[in-house]
């Protein structure tokens, strides 16, 4: 169940990275802040103000999303590599600061109070099937999103851009409101998956919710899935997440790092040899069986 | 006030991915006398660790201008290099001084072996593969290093060079004295190299322009492979630089690696001389930010300052 709940999560924020990533062209390794900003602002609102956590999920997507907005100005230039290291640099500068921020808990991070089992307080205690439908909910969520973005205009605006920022800008989209655009709905979505975590571990600290590798799960759920393709992260996800849980439940206890060297290893290879993706792998199948 | 802030730093060691890039204190300095002592000895300071910045740096701009890909492991070379330092010296008694030509070696033929078998393969690949590929390398080494010397911090207790020298009111650390003037030193002859061999001329003009490089009779795969190769062993001499006054961990490479990504951006896509600048620019930064700041913060301020540069200049100082 908890492989099921992590792979639905992180297809969730793999289809949410695929918005800005596999549509508009920004890879971004931040997307760790966006998570922890949505986890943690509806778990201090839950601790220090007995605000309901799904309002904390609404008010934490929105503050996501407008640190979105407040980081993609500076970054709307940014192109390739750049906006890689830059997504990187934010990332870390969010983290540090959690670490130190005393009114959320700083290192220590924040605990969540025992709340009476139910939907309106997001918290069961009994079953994890809840968290499972839940997570699943939103992940039917942010495809229903995507599917609805890679459709409309603004998702050809999103393909225009990732071709070619200088053809996009001479045919007048204008390039910044859409790459902003693109940032906030990302943003958004992860902030969800964030809440949902913390709603769902009821433990935070930024050394496990705002650290980098994360946000190279994330990239790597929606790589190996497919970039750019509506569908492609949830497969990335079911094959990446299983592996990477058995192997951590069956090396990783050890604390000899064998796990995370299979990990490691795992990604050379993916990157190597199927750099396109499952569903690249399939789409070009189905094509050469046309 | 006996000994005025001799602070002995404090290091806990903690599990993999869970804080190796929590700021490290840094050796003490004296704290207290007058305003203009403290700020010279910043300065000081600033420079010392600006140039190794400015070292790892310029091995990853010439991997990155060469080839156009951002090697993510290249922080966790310098923690291979670090840690070859490390036990030449406990195991052989080899003074990091005399290991610098050993870290280069083996650095340059692990680079040239991830070269060859990994990072080729997905040069023709798409982008994001070749972004994603060094992460793998990256969690790939460090928890290598994990396994085989577990995640604690070591320290090389007696290095040859030790001790801090006094000038006037500044204290000069002896160990990262040397490690500064190496790192220029070194920086410099590869600078001289790249500027009148011939070989060093090949690999500007791949770095200006592949195609036609290759149009002149330039060897491109050789090239790539050789600064592969060369930027790893520049890395390997800074880890063996640090390794004389810097814990050795295994995740050592995170805070360095991501620092060095800034400086190189700050510095501008593939140039030598911008990553030097930017290295001794983000040494100040850090240095003076945590001074004037909180000392936690002082990680954050440096992206911080390399965010707005970005902002104002999308490609680095130096970039083109």
């Amino acid at each position: 169940m908890h492989v099921m709940i992590m792979l639905f999560m992180f297809g969730m924020m793999g289809v949410a990275w695929n918005i800005m990533g596999g549509y508009a062209g920004m890879f971004s390794f931040g997307q760790v802040a966006f998570f922890g900003i949505g986890a943690y602002t509806s778990s201090y609102l839950v601790t220090a103000h007995q605000v309901n956590p799904w309002i904390g999920l609404f008010i934490g997507g929105i503050l996501a999303a407008v640190t979105a907005a407040a980081i993609g100005i500076p970054c709307s230039n940014l192109r390739g590599h750049y906006f890689a290291i830059a997504s990187i640099a934010f990332g870390e500068i969010i983290r540090i600061h959690f670490n130190n921020w005393k009114l959320i808990g700083a290192a220590e991070g924040l605990t969540l109070p025992m709340l009476p089992e139910s939907f309106t307080s997001f918290m069961f205690h009994s079953s994890k099937a809840p968290y499972y439908y839940i997570i699943l909910g939103f992940l039917i969520f942010s495809l229903i999103v995507c599917y609805l973005v890679s459709t409309s205009k603004m998702g050809f605006y999103f393909r225009a851009i990732k071709e070619s920022h200088d053809v996009a800008k001479v045919l007048g989209i204008n390039f910044v409101h859409y790459r902003l655009m693109a940032i906030m709905i990302s943003a958004f979505l992860t902030a969800m998956a964030g809440t949902f975590y913390a709603q769902y571990i009821l433990y935070l600290d930024p050394e496990s919710v705002l650290i980098l590798p994360i946000s190279v799960q994330v990239v790597l759920v929606a790589m190996l899935g497919g970039a750019g393709s509506v569908i492609g992260p949830v497969i990335g996800a079911a094959v990446l997440i299983p592996v990477s849980e058995f192997t951590r439940v069956l090396l990783g206890h050890k604390g000899t790092g064998i796990d995370m060297m299979i990990y490691g290893a795992l990604i050379m290879l993916i990157s190597v040899y199927q750099p396109k993706g499952v569903w690249g792998l399939l789409s070009s199948i189905g094509r050469r069986a046309k | 006030m006996a000994v005025p802030g001799l602070e002995i730093p404090e290091i806990e060691p903690t599990a993999p991915w869970e804080g190796p890039n929590r700021p490290l204190p840094q050796p003490a300095f004296p704290k207290g006398g007058p305003m203009i002592d403290q700020l010279m000895q910043q300065m000081v300071n600033s420079f010392l660790i600006g140039s190794v910045y400015a070292l790892v740096a310029i091995g990853l701009t010439l991997i990155w201008g060469v080839m156009n890909v951002i090697n993510f492991a290249h922080g966790d070379f310098l923690m291979i290099g670090m840690f070859v330092s490390f036990w030449l010296y406990t195991l052989y008694g080899i003074d990091p001084l005399f290991s610098i030509p050993a870290c280069a070696a083996i650095l340059f033929v692990l680079g040239l072996l991830i070269y060859r078998f990994i990072v080729s393969k997905v040069m023709t690949g798409p982008v994001l593969a070749q972004l994603v590929v060094t992460f793998g390398v990256s969690i790939f080494l460090a928890n290598f290093a994990v396994m085989l010397w577990t995640p604690d911090f070591r320290l090389i207790e007696k290095p040859l060079l030790s001790g801090t020298w006094s000038l006037g009111t500044v204290q000069l650390s002896i160990p990262k004295f040397a490690a500064s003037v190496g790192s220029v030193l070194v920086s410099l002859g590869l600078f001289l190299f790249l500027r009148k061999s011939k070989t060093g001329k090949a690999i500007l003009a791949v770095e200006m322009n592949r195609d036609s490089a290759l149009l002149v009779g330039i060897n491109t795969d050789r090239i790539n492979s050789l600064s592969f190769a060369i930027g790893s062993a520049l890395v390997g001499i800074a880890g063996a630089f640090l390794s004389m006054y810097y814990y050795i961990y295994p995740q050592v490479g995170g805070l360095f690696g991501t620092i060095s990504f800034c400086i190189v951006a700050l510095g501008g896509f593939g140039s030598i001389e911008g990553a030097f600048i930017a290295g001794i620019l983000i040494g100040f930064v850090q240095t003076l930010g945590g001074y004037f700041f909180d000392p936690a913060y002082k990680y954050a301020i440096v992206f911080m300052v390399y965010l707005l540069t970005v902002w104002i200049r999308p490609k680095g100082l130096l970039g083109w």
